[in-house]
């Protein structure tokens, strides 16, 4: 019988030749990593709840500051501490300031038919270069961490073909909106969302990663994009190892086949306070905003940056808005003031921020108050997501946030 | 057999992980000081009203959303015996495990019953309310084993002192 793409990363992790839904395997992780939203806690219970307190590989720890990064307050600087001197006295890889856990992850770590756990749910990003990432808790962690290995259930893969191109001024992050919006915000859960056909290759891997990114929104344990020559090259570049390049077999068994044609997908917005609750932008009607956010691990690469400086070049940014952007790593902001991006951005009178979660999660940067409306390019819009419980956070493309932190309502062209 | 009787609260679908516990108490220093903040963005009063013993009925993808372990700690911190939803977010269903915190799927039980009903739970078999049986999944064996012992870290130190 043959297997998909999450059957063959486990089935090499579990060291067997062959595994089946719903099965339980014992597996060994390539990578665990954890970053400053719980890794205190993990720690906590390494130093105080353990008999035999040890570390199985510290080679396959990644340890990464970057949810309320510099500290804004004594509380999360003594988790940074506590974190810093942990990383430093086990030899652990430590990063700070550097930028997103999973854009530093992708950059950095990630290889094809990989499988890492994370202490965070976007974990599952890693599917952009062929990778299974999936989000744990911290007790999860910690046992990843003692032993060096967890449990997992074989997940079923739901399969979506997609083929063509998006079209100009439509977006991956319309394109996944769309999808969740189709299928719910449970409609993968427990499951794989694996992305094949032409039109996924047609993708980039950044363009993957945006799709990877909010698998976890429809309830997935991983999204994974069938890795092809782009992700080689990538992965080549960067001088990392490409030889587990999983495809899933001819004969491989889906729960359920999905088709997008990528040339009909339209801008969308998900509305407050559900990512399912998608609809066409241009249907929002007349929405004011307050803030505009383009960053996060979903939409803080290059190219997002490009295709925001494109619309906000020569105009300015809306009296009465916010806008605030967050690169999602210290090379993208590099890249990025290399191009002229950010002179752009700061001309317009946007505030840029350092590499970090920033507005997305709704702790150190941006916080919206009472009433307040937030366009934004970050993962989440639940009730009180990006600050005060009566706030509303709309999400959209990078091209959407753009333009509406211009236009000071929710627009996609100015 | 294990068997329990508790009240019932009723929440909705799409329970998520920030109105459980909202980023912004997540920096408080014990999950005790976070306890009370608990739902506070959908319904402030509810952690207070939550007694020991008591049950969260609830629609379908609770505990979506992020990874915080806070969410279902709080949940037990408040004492609630146990959680009954439509379904559950996978995050949050290993983190519950791994706390000690027991979950049941059941399609039915969240639309019969109203806040302030009582029902009986009689472990890995079924729920009893108005005369009416409602069967349940049993988990299996290696997650009762960590439930039974309070959590993972307890379950491990059980088992084989590895941890």
């Amino acid at each position: 019988m043959g297997m998909t793409i999450a059957e063959k990363i486990i089935a090499r992790a579990a060291g067997v030749s062959e595994v089946k839904p719903g099965q339980i395997h014992t597996v060994e992780l390539d990578y665990l990593m954890s970053n400053d939203g719980t890794t205190h806690l993990t720690i906590d219970m390494y130093n105080n709840k353990l008999k035999n307190p040890r570390i199985a590989d510290k080679d396959k720890l990644v340890f990464i500051v970057d949810h309320n990064v510099p500290a804004e307050n004594p509380k999360t600087a003594a988790v940074h501490k506590k974190m810093r001197e942990f990383a430093k006295a086990n030899g652990i890889k430590f990063f700070e300031g550097k930028g997103v856990c999973h854009q530093i992850m992708f950059e950095e770590f990630v290889e094809p038919g990989q499988l890492i756990f994370g202490a965070d749910s976007h974990t599952c990003s890693y599917g952009a270069l062929g990778a299974f990432g999936t989000g744990v808790g911290c007790t999860d962690f910690l046992y990843a961490m003692v032993t060096g290995k967890s449990w997992v259930m074989v997940p079923e893969t739901l399969r979506f073909n997609l083929k063509g191109k998006l079209r100009e001024g439509v977006y991956p992050r319309d394109l996944i909106l769309t999808i969740i919006g189709d299928i719910g915000a449970n409609g993968a859960n427990y499951k794989v969302m694996e992305f094949a056909g032409e039109g996924a290759h047609n993708l980039s891997v950044n363009d993957r990663f945006v799709l990877c990114n909010l698998a976890v929104e429809a309830g997935a344990k991983t999204g994974i994009v069938e890795p092809d020559e782009k992700v080689e090259q990538f992965i080549k570049e960067h001088g990392r190892n490409a030889d587990n390049m999983y495809v899933s077999d001819e004969d491989a068994k889906f729960l359920k086949v999905y088709e997008y044609d990528l040339s009909k997908i339209e801008p969308v917005v998900a509305r407050p306070d559900f990512v399912d609750d998608v609809i066409s932008l241009s249907e929002v009607g007349d929405v004011k905003i307050d803030e505009a956010f383009l960053g996060s691990c979903n939409n803080g690469r290059i190219d997002d940056l490009r295709v925001a400086a494109s619309i906000l070049k020569g105009k300015k940014v809306h009296p009465d808005v916010r806008f605030i952007v967050a690169p999602a790593s210290n090379n993208v902001y590099l890249q990025a003031l290399d191009e002229g991006l950010i002179d752009i951005f700061m001309e317009a009178g946007a505030m840029v921020m350092n590499a970090n979660c920033s507005v997305c999660w709704g702790s150190c940067q941006g916080v919206i108050g009472d009433g307040e409306v937030l366009i934004s390019t970050g993962t989440r819009n639940f009730k009180g997501r990006a600050g005060h419980k009566n706030s509303k956070v709309y999400l959209g493309s990078a091209a959407t946030v753009t333009a509406s932190a211009i236009a000071g309502k929710i627009c996609g062209t100015v | 057999m294990d068997k329990f009787t508790g009240k019932v609260w009723v929440l909705g679908d799409d329970i998520d992980t920030d109105i459980i516990i909202p980023t912004e108490y997540l920096a408080l220093k014990t999950v005790d000081d976070m306890k009370k903040y608990a739902f506070s963005p959908l319904r402030p009063e509810l952690a207070a009203q939550i007694g020991d013993g008591d049950i969260i009925v609830a629609g379908k993808n609770f505990g979506c959303g992020s990874s915080r372990e806070q969410a279902p700690e709080i949940i037990k911190h408040l004492n609630v015996r146990c959680v009954i939803a439509k379904s559950f977010a996978r995050i949050f269903f290993r983190n519950s495990i791994n706390n000690g915190l027991l979950l049941i799927e059941n399609s039915e039980i969240p639309d019969a019953v109203k806040e302030g009903d009582t029902i009986d739970v009689i472990m890995n078999d079924k729920i009893v309310f108005n005369g009416r049986e409602y069967p349940i999944q049993p988990l299996p064996d290696n997650l009762m084993e960590i439930l039974n012992a309070g959590g993972l870290v307890k379950a491990m130190q059980k088992r084989n002192g590895i941890i």
